[in-house]
């Protein structure tokens, strides 16, 4: 092992890229999450009025705020991921990364930071924006930055996956379409699982999005519907499998290699 | 003599079973200005695209000044710099920035001075500050350029820099990478343009077919091409027997059905002469006689036209 295998300036130019990228277009990464999460609340604030959250205790709205900051931070930790690679790779760029000195866990850590800030500004500025609307406290911070951190690595991780797979923008759309905003909506973001029929709730549990959802509700609510104190080790085990899995394929060059 | 580049027994089967190399050695010189010449769809990008570490190798080794481009990246990585084929640009950034990501990346700390002279040479300096996007072709092409010597790299290996690019502008890259061969730079350059090789290679490579038909230096090569070749025709197809090619062997006698084909050296007085009475004394008076001017071009078609009749 020479210095010539490690390149932290290359990786760091490499998170660098990454984040000015959506920097770049803050009305398309920020502004438009930001947006989307206060129509949201807006609707149900009206529709749903002062309920309760059956076996929960809590206003249906203070329950629907962790959630849609959450939602927010998972869709953008993909989405900056997935669409630098696809993009990249459209643009025959991302030669350049294949051809640079950082290796294959610099690459994925750059990549997985990028997404993790990105999330990080969104629930920042979603918080900053909602928090005044309802009655909602940071009850255990450390459980919210865990699931929030956790979860925009797992998500970036993915993201990352799905740009080394795709080949068009048409394949991404196809998996945010058919993947990801199923499984963010099926997640338990606008409902409690107690109020599913048992049959959907068993559905509901086999959903990972569910277990990162609700952790990072605990946070700020000190209830949910899973003991997020259990499920924390399985979340910091999720996050290092993704990336490892990540670096792996990198490695490989898989589907970025002919 | 030192090697910039050893390739040694590389092949490379794309997934679907096309053999885009067949076992090429070849061994670039360092200080070296390097072409590789071939027909479109010859192997050269992916031999260009194995170094790059853009497509997978095959089978076969590498070496970069020395050390094992497979196993030893992070130190052969730093110490090359390659201009892809296929136009690339990252519509995020402009030129400048895109020099000092690209610096970074091959963890190199971005060189103004430098930075501000590639621009300049590359004649990118009044769009250095233009979103890519609004660039020409021929400009993204000198980004890429630009790119590959950003970090200063030894050996340089350009797929086709100038295709595209015009006349005066070509020239004047020429001139910019004479400079940096000068300077100690080992250049590796494929290219469709003889002539482009011929004014600046002073080695060069032939692939065809994933294979390697030759290499040698350029004067050699330039040695072989005759000032005029001689045509001469009989009524039947030609067979040389060894003692005949034997007495012709100073004319490199070459037959193509019945006609018959002597290269005159350029020095010699008695060329035409000589040449025309060995062969009607070996092979009867013939039918035709024609005299041609023979170039780099032909004797480029003349090495891989005979690989095409082998195959
Ligand atoms: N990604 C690929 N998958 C399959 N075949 C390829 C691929 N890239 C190139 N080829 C084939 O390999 C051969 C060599 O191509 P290439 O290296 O691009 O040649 P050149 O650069 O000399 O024109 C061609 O027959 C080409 O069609
Ligand atoms: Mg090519």
């Amino acid at each position: 092992m020479s210095v010539d295998n490690y390149n932290p300036l290359g990786a760091w130019t490499l998170f660098q890229r990454e984040t000015r990228r959506f920097l770049r277009v803050k009305m398309q990464t920020v502004v438009t999450p930001a947006l989307t999460a206060i129509m949201y609340l807006l609707v149900f604030r009206y529709a749903m009025g002062e309920r309760q959250v059956p076996g929960l205790d809590v206003p249906y709205f203070d329950f629907l705020i962790p959630g849609l900051v959450m939602m927010a931070m998972l869709q953008n930790a993909f989405a900056n991921t997935s669409s630098s690679l696809i993009a990249s790779k459209v643009m025959n760029v991302h030669v350049f990364l294949l051809m640079s000195p950082i290796s294959a866990m610099e690459v994925t850590l750059a990549f997985l930071a990028a997404a993790v800030v990105r999330a990080l500004i969104v629930a920042v500025v979603l918080l900053l924006v909602l928090i005044p609307f309802a009655d909602v406290h940071l009850v255990h911070v450390w459980m919210i930055l865990l699931y929030g951190i956790c979860g925009s690595i797992i998500m970036g991780g993915f993201g990352m996956m799905a740009g080394m797979w795709a080949k068009r923008f048409d394949d991404m759309a196809t998996i945010t379409n058919f993947i990801i905003m199923p499984l963010t909506f099926l997640s338990g973001v606008f409902y409690s699982v107690h109020q599913l029929p048992a049959f959907w709730q068993q559905v509901n549990r086999a959903n990972p999005f569910f277990y990162l959802i609700d952790g990072f509700r605990y946070g700020f609510l000190g209830t949910g519907d899973t003991d997020p104190g259990q499920a924390a080790a399985i979340v910091i085990a999720a996050a290092a499998a993704v990336t490892i899995a990540c670096w792996w394929l990198w490695r490989q060059g898989w589907k970025m290699k002919e | 003599m030192s090697h910039a580049l050893q390739i040694k027994n590389v092949s490379k089967t794309y997934r679907g079973g096309k053999q885009a190399l067949d076992d090429v050695s070849l061994d670039v010189p360092e200080g070296s200005f390097f072409a590789l010449l071939g027909p479109n769809g010859a192997g050269k990008s992916t031999l260009i695209n194995i170094l790059a570490d853009v497509v997978r190798p095959g089978s076969g080794q590498i070496r970069l000044l020395g050390h094992d481009l497979f196993r030893e990246h992070g130190w052969c990585k730093r110490r090359l710099g390659v201009v892809p084929q296929e136009v690339a640009f990252d519509p995020f950034f402009n030129p400048r920035e895109i020099l000092h990501i690209t610096s970074g990346m091959f963890g190199a700390k971005a060189d103004e001075a430098w930075i501000e002279q590639l621009l300049e040479r590359l004649e990118l300096l009044p769009h250095a500050e233009k979103n890519s996007r609004q660039l020409s072709g021929g400009m993204r092409r000198r980004l890429l350029v630009a790119q590959a010597l950003v970090h200063r790299p030894p050996v340089v290996v350009l797929d086709e820099p100038t295709a595209g690019v015009d006349v005066e502008l070509r020239k004047r890259l020429w001139t910019f990478m004479r400079e940096l061969n000068a300077q100690g730079t080992t250049i590796l350059l494929t290219t469709h343009y003889l002539e482009e090789a011929e004014e600046l290679c002073d080695q060069v490579a032939i692939i065809d077919q994933g294979r390697l038909l030759m290499h040698r230096p350029m004067r050699e090569l330039l040695d072989e091409v005759a000032s005029r070749v001689l045509h001469l025709s009989w009524p039947k197809p030609l067979q040389l027997d060894a003692a005949q090619q034997q007495a012709l062997t100073r004319w490199r006698p070459r037959v193509q059905g019945s006609c018959l084909q002597l290269c005159l050296a350029s020095g010699e007085q008695q060329a035409f002469h000589d040449a025309y009475t060995a062969a009607s004394l070996l092979l009867g008076p013939p039918q035709d006689v024609a005299l041609m001017q023979e170039d780099l071009e032909d004797v480029f078609l003349r090495l891989t036209g005979d690989h095409h009749e082998r195959g």
